[in-house]
């Protein structure tokens, strides 16, 4: 199957983070349609309408208000329609816990939010090219765990 | 009792193409020579499922020669780096060249053209996926599978599964079991 367009979602509360990411994804030679949601709450909605259509990656950042990242996640998880999702943390928190805690949820990506442009379009565009191996190869997708 | 049927295959497989996607809920137009257009981009879960849905009566969904090729390209990676006496004899570039009779310059630029990765990559993927099967499955140390793996160390192994995941392997180990633990 050729690479063609990516379905990508991306829920964060800071504004320019979202920015951020959408600038940087767009610079990537991988083809993406972005679609961007301020809060948990808004992403889950959404997700969870009958007609989306998936996305191939769900970004979370992991503190924000009304529902956060680790909620979403968990939702995610427990949804027989959502629970394949490849699942990216996007978080500026770097604890070790955290970061353990949310793979143990199912997290399938952790990305520490990177302080450089450069950074960040390097880190997105690794995690959409594994994940791109991983959905048209016989890669074993529940052991599918990246931290960056 | 016996009675004579008549039968006309396109009409059936027309038909059975409207049932499987209208059950699949998706917009679609069938076309001529045996194309089916559809009105949006589908997701790869969709993909997955018409390929389902259609397998079941026989009817594949063609690729273009290239995807082909990529697809026996991965073909025959994991089939030289799951078996470990095979791996040790042969250099994958050259098994590639010589299974599939092209130029491994040729191989190299349309796997990297349609995947948008390079083989070396994938083969280290593929590699990786394994050892996390081995070590979650399997029970080996990481030794035998740095053995089983063709790595010339554990601290090859150990670099290459740290440098692909971002995790150690006790790291990861760790994780998928507490995973274990909760489901």
């Amino acid at each position: 199957m050729p690479l063609t367009v990516m379905n990508i979602v991306l829920a964060d509360d800071d504004e320019d983070d979202r920015l951020l990411f959408d600038e940087a994804i767009s610079e990537i030679d991988v083809k993406t349609k972005l679609s961007l949601f301020n809060d948990g709450k808004a992403l889950m909605d959404y997700l969870v309408l009958p007609d989306t259509i998936l996305p191939e990656i769900v970004f979370l950042d992991l503190n924000m208000p009304i529902k956060n990242g680790m909620q979403c996640l968990k939702e995610i998880r427990a949804n027989d329609k959502l629970k394949e999702l490849c699942v990216a943390i996007y978080s500026t928190s770097s604890s070790e816990e955290d970061i353990e805690n949310t793979f143990v949820n199912g997290a399938n990506v952790y990305i520490n939010k990177p302080n450089s442009f450069s950074a960040l379009k390097k880190a997105i565009d690794k995690v959409l090219k594994i994940n791109w191996q991983y959905h048209t190869s016989a890669l074993n997708r529940d052991n599918f765990l990246l931290r960056l | 009792m016996k009675i004579n049927i008549k039968f006309d295959y396109t009409f059936i497989c027309k038909a059975v193409l409207h049932e499987q996607l209208e059950a699949l809920g998706l917009e679609y137009k069938l076309n001529n020579l045996g194309e089916v257009e559809f009105q949006k981009k589908l997701s790869a879960l969709e993909i997955e499922n018409v390929k389902e849905a259609f397998n079941k009566y026989g009817i594949e969904i063609l690729a273009n020669p290239q995807n082909v090729l990529v697809e026996r390209i991965k073909d025959v990676i994991t089939e030289l780096i799951s078996d470990p006496e095979k791996s040790r004899k042969y250099n994958v570039s050259s098994y590639l060249a010589d299974e599939l009779n092209y130029s491994y310059a040729h191989l190299s630029s349309v796997f990297s053209e349609i995947t948008y990765s390079s083989i070396e990559n994938f083969i280290i993927l593929k590699k990786i996926d394994l050892a996390k099967h081995l070590i979650i499955h399997e029970d080996f140390t990481l030794t035998e599978i740095a053995h089983q793996l063709n790595y010339s160390s554990v601290a090859h192994l150990s670099a290459q599964f740290k440098k692909t995941t971002g995790l150690t392997p006790s790291a990861f180990q760790r994780i998928i079991k507490k995973r274990q633990e909760i489901e």
